[in-house]
């Protein structure tokens, strides 16, 4: 199977071991991924709270270059997941939107005619392998490590994906295939504060120490993440966070493509394992005895 | 709409259709009209206990004719689009949309909180997508940090040399190669701006 790979600026700098660990679950798995030829910024959230003509302009660009090409797109940041989806909903469903957007692409040669799918890994390697095929596949066995799965908020919201919008389940019953275990986490949907984290520190601090103290009074030896930004917060601001409420917290933040091409047999250093700040190696190494 | 101008000061009515076209673009947008009142918004907000007014408070102050209130609060800004009062809204009412709505109106119109730095954030992103059409995070957060506190960008240096060692800030900036198509189609949408401000 072939598809195209959108994947977005944060997979090109903090986010690299995402890029890395993807790249090398879908060569196992053998799906072939094509680097959208030129691909720009989605925008996010920044561009579309400020200017939606804008916002759904410069991701038509990407939406009109990945339809000529006719596969499915693949879009491991939730932020680009959403934003993508969005410009297709709203160019689709609103005539007055489609003209704005349509306005200012066509000039340039480029048209965006609805057919496309955009979609996340996590639902492309559950529904178009399968989490039995994917388990047949695994070399190694997940040993009962205690995992928080997280989803964050954008995969699952707003409209109705792939999984249930308040329980999803796709990511636990793919780890619980592949010998994990998965402790009860009801924040897997809360937000972790995303870009608050820069304009209202305080607040994305309260939220972090919050989704980090849920995972460790569950006994999660690690907290598994789907969004490049989700990674970031929880990871790179735990220092901060301990700092600020007296915490102690040293929990490995992992992006579930990089422990699932663990159980695929891939090499740490394939999946940007060495890229962690929070040292996940004592568990690499305990599970691959 | 024009049937309610009689009470309203022409600011408040100005703010008021400017909104309202803003709306009509999301889909199901005027379905804010429906709402009950429960709090469902409020009480699913991770972070309404940090606004100044609730998500449930800004609809009401809406219909009373506060807009002017609803942009001078930090609510619009502090909302982080997780979707989480969208998805449960018993009327069906899209929030977080109505929540962007707001901003684009609060920014077209230059209504802000005190004390308010997003709207350099978000100045400083959309300087930088348009010039190299992906965007930086280590400009972008620069660009930020000199906008606004320049002194405390000595404190992000220790997290910056952490990540710089492990390979996850770039030393290349990676950028499109068609710029001039990309920066097209954005002087193209904010040329039709100028001709028409309200849409």
């Amino acid at each position: 199977m072939q598809y195209t790979y959108y994947p977005g600026c944060s997979l090109e700098s903090t986010s690299k071991a995402y890029d890395e660990s993807l790249k090398k679950v879908f060569e196992l798995l053998h799906l072939e991924l094509h680097e959208l030829p030129d691909w720009n910024c989605c925008g996010a959230t920044m561009y579309m709270s400020v200017d939606e003509t804008l916002a759904c302009s410069i991701s038509a660009r990407n939406l009109a270059i990945a339809e000529q090409l006719g596969k499915d797109v693949v879009a491991p940041c939730s932020s680009c997941y959403t934003i993508l989806s969005k410009t297709h909903r709203l160019m689709r469903d609103n005539a007055e939107v489609r003209k704005r957007v349509d306005d200012a692409i066509k000039p340039a040669g480029l048209s965006y005619n609805f057919s496309l799918r955009i979609r996340h890994p996590l639902d492309v390697l559950v529904n178009d392998i399968g989490v039995e095929i994917i388990r047949l596949q695994a070399r190694r066995d997940l040993n009962r490590l205690r995992i928080a799965n997280y989803y964050g908020c954008q995969i699952v919201r707003p409209e109705r994906g792939f999984d249930d919008r308040e329980n999803p389940t796709t990511m636990d019953n793919l780890f619980e295939a592949l010998g994990a275990v998965n402790v009860y986490f009801p924040m897997k949907v809360r937000c972790c504060g995303g870009m608050l984290m820069t304009t209202y520190p305080e607040i994305a601090l309260k939220l972090v120490k919050e989704l980090l103290e849920c995972a460790e009074e569950n006994d999660a030896e690690c907290i598994v993440t789907t969004c490049p930004l989700c990674q970031i917060n929880l990871e790179a601001y735990q220092g901060k966070v301990n700092a600020t409420f007296g915490t102690r917290f040293e929990l490995p933040i992992l992006f579930f493509t990089q422990l699932l091409g663990f159980a695929l047999g891939a090499h740490p250093m394939e999946l940007g394992f060495q890229r962690q700040l929070v040292s996940f190696n004592n568990f690499l190494e305990a599970l691959s005895q | 709409m024009a049937s309610h101008d009689y009470y309203m000061t022409k600011r408040e009515s100005d703010l008021r259709s400017a909104f309202l076209e803003q709306v009509q673009l999301v889909p199901d947008g005027m379905k804010i009209k429906q709402c009950i009142q429960c709090g469902t918004c409020t009480g699913s907000c991770p972070v309404s206990f940090a606004m100044d007014i609730t998500p449930r408070k800004t609809i009401a102050l809406f219909r009373a004719g506060e807009m002017e209130t609803i942009l001078r609060s930090n609510t619009i800004w502090v909302c982080a689009s997780c979707y989480a009062c969208t998805v449960r809204c018993p009327a069906g009412i899209k929030i977080t949309d109505t929540m962007y709505a707001f901003k684009r109106i609060a920014m077209e119109k230059k209504i802000y909180p005190k004390h308010f730095n997003i709207h350099a954030l978000s100045t400083a992103f959309i300087d930088i997508v348009n010039t190299f059409g992906r965007n930086q995070e280590v400009k972008l957060l620069m660009k930020f940090g000199m906008k606004t506190h320049p002194l405390k960008l000595f404190a992000q240096i220790p997290l910056g040399k952490r990540l710089h060692s492990k390979g996850r800030i770039p030393i290349k900036t990676s950028m499109i190669r068609d710029r001039k198509q990309l920066s097209e189609i954005i002087a193209r949408v904010l040329k039709k701006q100028e001709q028409h401000p309200q849409s």
